[in-house]
């Protein structure tokens, strides 16, 4: 298929592959966080960890939009899909995360009104044609997908649409790095730093990882290509003393990223104080909510949510994963208590989380021998 | 074979996921269905169940339809169901003998559509030369039953000495699949209309019996036969490797997908290895019979696009494993969840 089929030809790999073998000194490890859970997909759905060289260490991030929504979260959003006069509409890999009391899929099995869609457009075309429902779109994402609920959100107002509502739990990418960033025993050298996100908030946000943290990053698309070529930026910048932010995705991403979608999420949201994260805690400035002006298409607003707090189990070891303090498999629980269809953690809940990606995908790569850091 | 621990269930309501052909699929049969029924005949969990009758070898199968919308691109539920069966039993070695057909109708269906639909049953029975022998009638009210159900039951004849399984797959041996992966699945998720999506996809649906006889003509060089449905290609190649305790090994770039289905599944995130087909075949042959059987399939216009697609190995028992095309290689694990609700 063209578009795809240029970005994974094992030709090109095998070129980037040499060049990095040239780069990397013998013996001593690089740890690179890719932040997005779209990549760390990528890297095992193409098994790029087995070709590059073994000092090479991919340290999978925060960036899955699924799996950070806490336990809490997903039992209000149960609670609002039971409520007789809600349709409650969500992305369809939010159905089988768990909460504390089961999953969107359990809620739906036991007659609560679920539905999956493609777009939070979607659910406003729902809430047209069923005007004696209330509609109810479960938001979730980071600044990749936020500025789509927003343009919804600016169309339910034009359209002065009364049942339909966003349950937001938008979140930002910026302020789990900078608490990752500035967790103690954190050994990371480098960033491979979201594509999808960067289209919207463009390469300028992460320059203070650069001026702060003193480390390099590297934007970067999703194909296993981009993988390969981001890590032999990430590496060049470092033999040559550099520390960049350097942008791999030039055929969609700008420096200044994209002003109308910045402006439609600045005009129907605003940051919250706190908000927690599955397996990173509590982080402040890192979330979103619905501006007062907008309260009517606010689920939060308008329905009554319990607000529950479930604490993450205690067997799970996700906060070590998300800093890179652990790899997947080195967890207690990773394939025994906790999997893909049973998951405990947040990193195995969804296909992006790195738990899953490597249970999934790799789980025979952990015979790798490792190299001394 | 195998000495798997029997899955456990542990859900307390049954969901989609349960019907979705993979892991959760298999922790409700064999969790719950086979402990209930367990008997020798079930036991192996094949396409069919093979008994023998006064000295004949018979292939028994069943095969429900729930598949909406009702018409897609390239069929109907009704050809879907008479195909589905049909395919259960050619899987099993079997020449189709008769089939029966039972209808759960929902109150106010249009009898124009039952009369188009059992009209693509008659043609689809009559191109295998099977007649609907029996057949069974119900109707509930407005509100159940989404239209139309349809299930099918069907009896075959297994060829004597004719012996298939995953106990005859050996280290080396080849795996080949008839035609393109996933047409089925794609065209009605298309015909569904939510993604509004234009893309030129029709169902493969239609009868393999005619594939897998051409294959049996190679005798036992033929190990293993398979109908890649609900949970395509790497649910079915999963269930090989756990129950022969061999590795499946597939070769990325050798697997034959239309690239209007590697577009679509590439738009809404899917696999194309866990997407159903309804008119292929797997087969694993020997290495020495690979070329006749590979010959053999696209000497017959359904298995024109035939491909050699991955060998067995000793190692890594119980895995199916993808070198990408890329250069890499990972695991292809049983399909999780349910991307696909509802498409046979």
């Amino acid at each position: 298929m063209r578009f795809v089929d240029e970005f994974r030809s094992g030709e090109l790999a095998r070129k980037l592959i040499h060049e990095l073998e040239g780069l990397v000194e013998a013996g001593r490890t690089l740890k690179f966080m890719e932040v997005c859970g779209g990549h760390t997909h990528a890297i095992y759905k193409h098994g790029i960890e087995d070709l590059v060289p073994a000092e090479i260490d991919f340290v999978h991030g925060p960036g899955c939009p699924v799996c950070v929504i806490p336990m809490g979260r997903v039992d209000d959003a149960i609670a609002l899909a039971e409520r007789p006069e809600v349709i409650f509409t969500t992305f369809g890999d939010m159905l089988r995360v768990p909460g504390g009391r089961g999953s969107l899929l359990e809620a739906k099995a036991r007659g609560a009104d679920v539905r999956m869609v493609y777009s939070p457009l979607d659910a406003l075309e729902l809430a047209r044609r069923n005007p004696d429902r209330e509609v109810i779109f479960f938001a979730i994402g980071f600044e990749t997908t936020a500025p789509a609920t927003a343009v919804t959100l600016l169309r339910a107002r034009a359209e002065r649409l009364p049942n339909f509502s966003a349950f937001c739990n938008h979140v930002t990418i910026g302020p789990p790095l900078e608490a990752i960033l500035s967790s103690p025993g954190v050994r990371l050298d480098g960033f491979i730093a979201p594509g999808h996100v960067s289209t919207v908030i463009g390469t300028r946000a992460y320059d203070f990882i650069v001026d702060n943290y003193r480390k390099p990053v590297v934007v970067t698309a999703f194909e296993p290509i981009d993988i390969l070529h981001a890590t032999v930026l990430l590496v060049r910048q470092l033999r040559e003393g550099r520390c960049e932010v350097e942008n791999q995705y030039t055929r969609v991403v700008r420096r200044d990223g994209n002003p109308r979608a910045i402006a439609a999420l600045a005009e129907t949201m605003e940051l919250r104080d706190t908000f927690e994260w599955r397996g990173l805690g509590w982080i402040p400035d890192s979330a979103l909510k619905l501006r007062a002006e907008f309260a009517e298409w606010d689920a939060e607003a308008r329905f009554e949510v319990p607000g529950a707090r479930i604490d993450d189990p205690k067997a799970c070891q996700c906060g070590e994963v998300l800093i890179g303090a652990i790899k997947p498999w080195e967890c207690k629980v990773f394939g025994t208590a906790c999997t893909p269809e049973r998951p405990i953690g947040t990193c195995m809940v969804s296909s992006e989380g790195a738990c899953a990606a490597y249970y999934n995908y790799g789980r025979l790569a952990e015979r790798r021998d490792p190299v001394p850091a | 074979m195998s000495t798997r621990r029997p899955p456990k269930l542990r859900d307390d309501v049954v969901t989609l996921a349960h019907g979705a052909g993979g892991k959760a699929t298999r922790n409700l049969v064999e969790g719950l269905f086979v402990p209930a029924f367990a008997n020798p005949l079930l036991a192996p969990l094949g396409d069919s169940a093979v008994l023998d009758v006064g000295g004949a070898r018979i292939a028994f199968t069943t095969d429900s339809s729930v598949v909406k919308p009702l018409f897609f691109a390239g069929g109907d539920i009704g050809d879907l169901a008479v195909n589905g069966t049909v395919n259960d039993l050619a899987a099993a070695g079997a020449r189709p003998v008769a089939l029966s057909a039972g209808f759960v109708i929902e109150e106010g269906f249009a009898v124009a559509d039952l009369r188009r639909i059992a009209a693509s049953m008659a043609a689809a029975a009559a191109r295998v030369g099977v007649p609907v022998a029996t057949g069974d009638t119900k109707v509930v009210e407005r509100g159940n039953a989404d239209g139309l159900y349809i299930t099918t039951a069907g009896v075959g004849v297994v060829p004597a000495g004719l012996e298939l399984g995953p106990h005859r797959v050996r280290p080396g041996d080849r795996v080949l699949v008839s035609g393109t992966i996933g047409d089925h699945g794609m065209a009605v998720m298309v015909a569904r209309g939510d993604l509004q999506l234009e893309v030129d996809l029709a169902s493969d649906t239609a009868p393999v019996h005619e594939l897998t006889q051409a294959l049996l003509a190679l005798g036992e060089e033929v190990r293993w036969l398979r109908d890649p449905t609900r949970g395509g290609l790497a649910t079915a190649l999963n269930e090989l490797a756990q129950a022969a305790n061999l590795a499946v090994v597939l070769d990325e770039g050798s697997l034959p997908v239309r690239p209007e289905v590697v577009g679509t599944c590439e738009i809404l995130g899917i696999d194309p290895l866990y997407v159903a087909s309804e008119g292929r075949i797997v087969a694993v042959v020997s290495a020495e019979a690979c070329e006749a059987a590979l010959v053999a399939l696209q000497a017959h216009p359904l298995g024109a696009g035939a491909a050699v697609v991955g060998e067995i190995r000793s190692e890594p028992q119980g895995f199916v494993l993808l070198d990408t095309s890329f250069g890499g290689s990972r695991i292809v694990d049983m399909l999780v969840g349910d991307p696909l609700p509802r498409i046979c």
